[in-house]
């Protein structure tokens, strides 16, 4: 799904290449992938501490009426 | 018997800003993995004993007073009547200790369990009490809840609320250390994704001289715009998340009507719950039930500050002129946009966003608190200064830097971690790790729970330091009656027999009945007026001798 929406704008962007020049300069290259790298980095310990099956758990947790 | 705590009046707040005498409660999700189908109300007992044994652990005698039910009038109608208790739904009756069926207990962990577990030294299940630092931890429904002391300011409401995080997870770690036991989970969240949703409810002190007409136009309008700065974010549309998406507010899709008395079923934006736990014909409390439990601090501080501040406003009678035209519809609409450009219809045929409601009550807000002095930085009454600046700013990075406002709106935070996951996985968002993502951010262990997994990588922004809390845990306000009330059932617990809100129990040797102290004024009670009598006294009789103005001994038999 995620997938899809990044694909759909592929023949805009490639027009815009041609017209456009060089992409961002490296300190804004630099900042964004160090972003990236706090984010992965999140994630992977985001991963290591996430319920094991996730349906399951998701499932079972069922609550009782409160107000 | 009557009998004063205090000698000298209360001293008022200062009006026209973010300081009021308020409280929060939370009803925690409750999950035993490994006993799928154990019974919730057993299981939440267990949770306020095991969190008895702890205290039973930490304080000589143990810091646990049962509650006391005398003033509880939950069916008062703030417009003016009572429901008869016939009509009412049977989970409206909170005046009443729930009693914990037997046949439940058996059914969730077999006979021998009423024989020999579960119950306090005096034989019956504890379901209430009151904590040290002036809370009440007891079984609603089928969940623990806590309730926070009275507090005088938002920030002693992000730290007293945030205690109660800790209170609860010391209950858990009691239980998973007892191998007898099946380890419970505890969430501060608001609903189970099922068609089901408990409460994080706000409590806020006002005159009753204000119409109750007022309260309910000032501030729905306030409310369905409110969810943007202090959403705790829900994975899921529709009561039973039978939508895939992501939505602002936990709460939004449970509300089916504007103004009502119930709080459990056909929830109403305003609720009209009149039980002042104070002097009645001065003060209402206003009870909010439709807030998203936060864990994030300062979603929790914007909640309690922008609000206070709202009602501030009602009571000048500057509150913005405007109405919403179907309240529930918009505010459901608002829970559904997480672009914040959807609009929303006015009585007057204007449309506008949840975005421009809120300016208009912070610029409504910042002119009254501007007038009355409240809000100078440095004359001020110390809270509201802050308040106004953290809510421009959360709005205006609301508008145009919503990476920014990730560290500090709890539905941002949430939704960025999720889309963080969309983007590596390519999850949609009906997927179940995103559902459990949800539910595990409002886990309240530190190793488990996703907020405070980005709380200690310094994602999320801080209003008090662990410090405070954990102080808070302990220590009562200073400021309120629940100073009274805290220091009472820590300094005196063996002989403190029952508090509630509005007043203290003892059972003295040397007096011939019990002793019960009312506390009807929130503003009295506290460290300034009745400090000096906790440090004269270590024992309960000299204590409520001079508090009674009896001398220094007990009465005759």
């Amino acid at each position: 799904m995620a997938g899809q929406e990044q694909q759909q704008p592929q023949s805009r962007d490639t027009e815009v290449d041609e017209d456009i020049p060089a992409p961002p300069p490296a300190p804004a290259e630099a900042q964004a992938s160090a972003a990236t790298q706090g984010v992965d980095d999140l994630l992977d310990e985001i991963d290591g501490v996430l319920e094991s099956n996730a349906e399951e758990f998701v499932r079972a947790f069922v609550q009782k009426g409160g107000q | 018997m009557t009998a004063r705590p205090e000698r000298a009046p209360g001293s008022a707040l200062p009006a026209g800003g973010a300081m009021r005498v308020m409280g929060s409660e939370t009803e925690y999700g409750i999950h035993a993995p490994s006993a799928p189908g154990a019974n919730a109300t057993m299981m939440s007992a267990r949770v306020i004993q095991a969190y008895a044994q702890v205290t039973r652990q930490r304080a000589a005698g143990g810091a646990e007073t049962r509650w006391d039910y005398t003033d509880e009038e939950p069916l008062h109608d703030a417009r003016g009547w009572t429901v008869e208790r016939t009509s009412a739904d049977p989970s409206q009756l909170t005046d009443q200790p729930p009693v914990l069926d037997a046949e439940a207990i058996a059914m969730a962990y077999g006979r021998d369990e009423l024989d020999h577990d579960g119950e306090d030294e005096s034989g019956s299940l504890l379901m209430n009490m009151v904590l040290g630092n002036g809370a009440r931890l007891y079984v609603d429904h089928a969940h623990p809840e806590y309730s926070s002391p009275e507090v005088t300011n938002p920030r002693d409401a992000v730290a007293w609320d945030a205690a109660g995080d800790l209170v609860v997870l010391a209950a858990v770690r009691r239980l998973a250390a007892d191998p007898t036991l099946p380890p419970i989970n505890l969430y501060k969240n608001n609903t189970d994704n099922k068609s089901v949703s408990y409460g994080s409810h706000e409590n806020y002190l006002m005159p009753r001289s204000v119409p109750f007409g007022d309260i309910v136009r000032g501030l729905t309008p306030f409310f369905v715009s409110r969810q943007i700065i202090c959403g705790a974010g829900r994975v899921g549309l529709g009561q039973a998340s039978s939508r895939p998406g992501y939505q602002i507010s936990q709460r939004a899709d449970f509300f089916e009507a504007e103004v009502g008395l119930e709080t459990t079923i056909r929830r109403p934006i305003i609720n009209t719950r009149d039980e002042p736990h104070a002097t009645a014909d001065k003060y209402r409390r206003l009870h909010v039930i439709i807030g998203d439990a936060n864990l994030s601090q300062a979603s929790n501080y914007l909640k309690f500050g922008t609000t206070a501040m709202v009602l501030s406003l009602i009571e000048a009678g500057l509150a913005p002129k405007v109405e919403v035209h179907e309240p529930v519809a918009a505010l459901q609409t608002v829970s559904h946009d997480t672009s914040l450009s959807a609009t929303i219809r006015l009585l007057d045929g204007r449309r506008v966003t949840a975005l421009d409601l809120q300016w208009m009550y912070h610029e409504a807000a910042a002119k009254l608190s501007q007038e009355t002095g409240v809000a100078d930085a440095v004359d001020g009454d110390g809270h509201t200064h802050a308040v106004l600046e953290r809510w421009a700013a959360t709005l205006s990075q609301l508008d145009n830097d919503r990476s920014a406002a990730a560290s500090s709106v709890e539905w941002l935070a949430k939704l960025s971690l999720l889309e963080g996951y969309r983007q590596r996985d390519g999850l949609s968002w009906d997927n179940a790790r995103l559902g459990l993502i949800d539910l595990q951010w409002a886990d309240i262990r530190p190793e488990k729970g996703l907020y405070h997994r980005l709380l200690s990588r310094d994602r999320m922004q801080r209003i008090v330091d662990d410090q405070a809390i954990a102080r808070a845990v302990a220590e009562p306000p200073s400021d309120t009656r629940a100073y009274f009330r805290g220091r009472c059932v820590s300094s005196f617990s063996k002989d403190v027999v029952g508090a509630s809100w509005d007043s203290v129990i003892f059972d003295v040797p040397g007096y011939g009945r019990l002793q019960r102290v009312p506390t009807r004024e929130p503003l009295r009670g506290t460290e300034a007026l009745t400090g000096g009598l906790f440090a004269r006294h270590h024992e309960a009789a000299p204590f409520l001798a001079e508090l009674l103005g009896l001398g220094t001994t007990p009465p005759p038999g």
